[in-house]
């Protein structure tokens, strides 16, 4: 048998950029990347493939990667492929940078209507760029599909999927019949690594690219959503050290100043 | 078709009363409905939903829409999104306000994509544009990096709210709001994810999102053990304890302890970060907490540039002399 999965993958900028050197152009509205640093596969959906690749290991299958930007830096998005992920499409397209999810999920949806065949999407819960989560969901309505987000472990069992979750205050189990929709959180655990044989399979693969042209999608219809301004907002810093002779001096100094400011 | 109108709530249910999200929603409608001249609306879903119903006019509905049906009874996305779609077509509201809780998370994105409109998740902050009367949305992008201000195209506009950012609605408004009911649809085989099963683990001492005190702690703590201490300093503070990421991942502290982006929010009187570096999708958990102190031994670190008072040096001889001084004061 086996499954054929998708993993929709997302390349942005990376998370872990420090906030003092995090840049926006606010004219342009958008983020500036800091020179030198490479942009990452969104972790959340390094993670969708590593799921994607357990159940590979499990019960067979394939794992196509669907990643939709306008240009991409490909040792970057070939990760997935070095992770062994079976194949890779690019959507790439000047009007594919977009913040407007409502278009994004289109987009995808037409590549996934256009791949046809497949018993399961993977995604992260978030694409960490502008935070929308909204993506598999609304692939989830525009393909009529069940969603099972936030998954922290992923089961099939009888033609079906099961998650687990976390909730404010435990835990929970959900099931959906294939195909489906499912997104994975970080509490699925790391990725892998690729190795060094991955990594030259990567460098060999030649992924598929799809423009506007290839899709059946009418991006005139689709505005949904308008970026207004994008600022980074002002935090006055005002900080008050704890100074003392040691370390255990500024601990019981700090809770004499806590009492002070009727704090505790 | 009528022109869309009116700010309508999605409430929701604990212990068949108004959850304090909804209360939040219906503060944040309710100035809304003020800049725009329009009415506040709310909607329930569920059964048993009198007592609620009032509660959202006292908190300032002028209509509350009940959609009663059992399925609504269990955060059942599938038939939420299916009721809400019937509620929303018949009410046609402007704008419809969502809080960004478990169920929220997945039902705006559901409705919005189901009425083919737009959302703007996680909103922090909404104001009405003068001239053109359009909803803007503030709301965190790039991890909390940067704020991006939105403005959606269709009507409804629908937004999630992040929990905890708007102060709950005053329960004294006098108007004598309307109920209407609303005959709702939900044919069984909408429902195509099911709960298997559902474990609520107990919370000893106060919860994390209602505690006056949070002492959170970082990867910078180690391991599972330090989480022992911080625990201590809680429980004598009449707090609870919290964690970023790391910690969680690693399996410290349970998942649902986490404070940021993806995890809990909270706004506590005062928050004590220890050994944790300020990462702007943790500050997002937390940015809202009155007092903030951050236990670093890096100088450098991004949590002295939110925290109010900081002190610098190594978490394992500080905490335990703070904790110490604690004791002798609270005594
Ligand atoms: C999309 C996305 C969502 C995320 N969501 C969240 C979220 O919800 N919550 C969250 O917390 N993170 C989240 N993160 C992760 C976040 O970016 C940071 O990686 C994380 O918050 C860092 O955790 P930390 O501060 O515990 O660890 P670190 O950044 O490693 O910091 C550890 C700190 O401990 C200090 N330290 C070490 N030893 C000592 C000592 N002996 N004494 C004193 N200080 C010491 C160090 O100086 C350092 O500052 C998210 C990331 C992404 C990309
Ligand atoms: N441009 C994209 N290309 C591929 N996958 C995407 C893209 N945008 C979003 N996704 C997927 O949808 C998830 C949620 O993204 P978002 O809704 O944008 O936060 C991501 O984790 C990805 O799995």
């Amino acid at each position: 048998m086996g499954l054929r999965m998708i993993v929709c993958a997302k390349q942005v900028l990376d998370p872990e950029t420090p906030s003092s050197v995090f840049k926006i152009d606010r004219q342009a509205k958008r983020a500036i990347p800091p020179p030198g640093a490479d942009p990452v596969v969104n972790g959340f959906d390094e993670i969708a493939v590593e799921a994607a690749l357990r159940i590979k290991a499990a019960v067979g299958g394939t794992i196509t990667v669907v990643s939709m930007g306008r240009s991409f830096a490909m040792d970057v998005i070939k990760k997935p492929l070095a992770m062994g992920a079976d194949e890779l499409i690019l959507l790439q397209d000047d009007a594919f940078d977009t913040v407007d999810s409502f278009i994004a999920t289109n987009v995808l949806a037409a590549a996934v209507r256009k791949i046809g065949q497949f018993d399961m999407i993977l995604c992260g819960r978030q694409a960490s760029d502008w935070d929308n989560a909204q993506v598999p969901l609304g692939l989830a309505e525009l393909l009529d599909l069940p969603c099972l987000p936030f998954a922290k472990n992923l089961e099939l069992k009888n033609g079906s999927v099961l998650i687990q979750r976390v909730t404010p205050d435990g835990e929970e189990t959900l099931e959906a019949s294939l195909p489906a929709v499912v997104t994975v959180s970080n509490e699925f655990g790391e990725p892998r690594a690729p190795n060094i044989k991955g990594i030259m399979a990567a460098t060999r693969a030649k992924p598929t690219v799809w423009g506007l042209a290839d899709l059946d999608v009418d991006l005139a219809t689709l505005a949904r959503a308008e970026l207004v301004d994008l600022f980074i907002p002002e935090r006055e810093a005002r900080c008050e050290i704890i100074q003392g002779e040691d370390d255990a001096e500024v601990g019981r100094k700090l809770a004499l100043k806590l009492r002070e400011a009727k704090l505790i | 078709m009528s022109e869309a109108n009116g700010i309508l709530i999605v409430g929701e249910l604990i212990d068949a009363r108004l959850s304090s999200v909804t209360s939040e929603l219906l503060n944040a409608g309710g100035q809304l409905a003020a800049s725009l001249g329009q009415p506040l609306y709310a909607v329930l879903l569920g059964t048993n939903l009198q007592n609620a119903a009032q509660e959202a006019m006292s908190n300032g509905a002028s209509k509350v829409f009940l959609a009663e049906h059992p399925l609504l009874n269990e955060e059942q996305v599938e038939a939420h999104v299916t009721a809400l779609q019937q509620v929303a077509e018949q009410v046609q509201p402007s704008i419809l306000l969502i809080g960004r809780t478990q169920l929220g998370r997945e039902l705006g994105p559901r409705l919005a994509f189901r009425l083919r409109v737009g959302l703007a998740q996680d909103a922090v902050a909404l104001t009405v544009e003068p001239g053109t009367q359009r909803l803007l949305v503030t709301r965190p992008v790039y991890g909390g990096n940067a704020l991006a201000v939105v403005t959606m195209k269709r009507k409804p506009q629908i937004v999630t709210v992040r929990p905890k950012v708007f102060e709950a609605a005053t329960n004294d408004k006098t108007t004598e709001g309307e109920l209407v009911r609303v005959a709702v649809e939900i044919p069984n085989s909408v429902v195509r994810s099911r709960v298997v099963e559902r474990v609520a683990q107990e919370t000893a001492g106060v919860k994390m999102e209602e505690a006056r005190v949070v002492g959170g702690g970082g990867r910078g703590l180690g391991g599972p053990a330090p989480f022992a201490e911080l625990e201590k300093l809680a429980k004598l503070l009449g707090g609870a304890v919290g964690a970023s990421r790391p910690a969680c991942d690693a399996g410290w502290i349970d998942p649902r302890f986490q404070i940021g982006l993806t995890g809990k929010t909270i706004t506590p009187e005062l928050y004590i970060a220890v050994a944790i570096s300020g990462a702007c999708q943790h500050m997002a958990g937390c940015s809202g907490a009155k007092v903030i102190v951050a236990v670093n031994h890096d100088t450098e670190a991004e949590i002295f540039k939110q925290a109010r008072y900081g002190v610098v040096g190594d978490w394992r001889k500080i905490v335990p002399a703070f904790t110490e001084a604690i004791r002798e004061l609270v005594s």
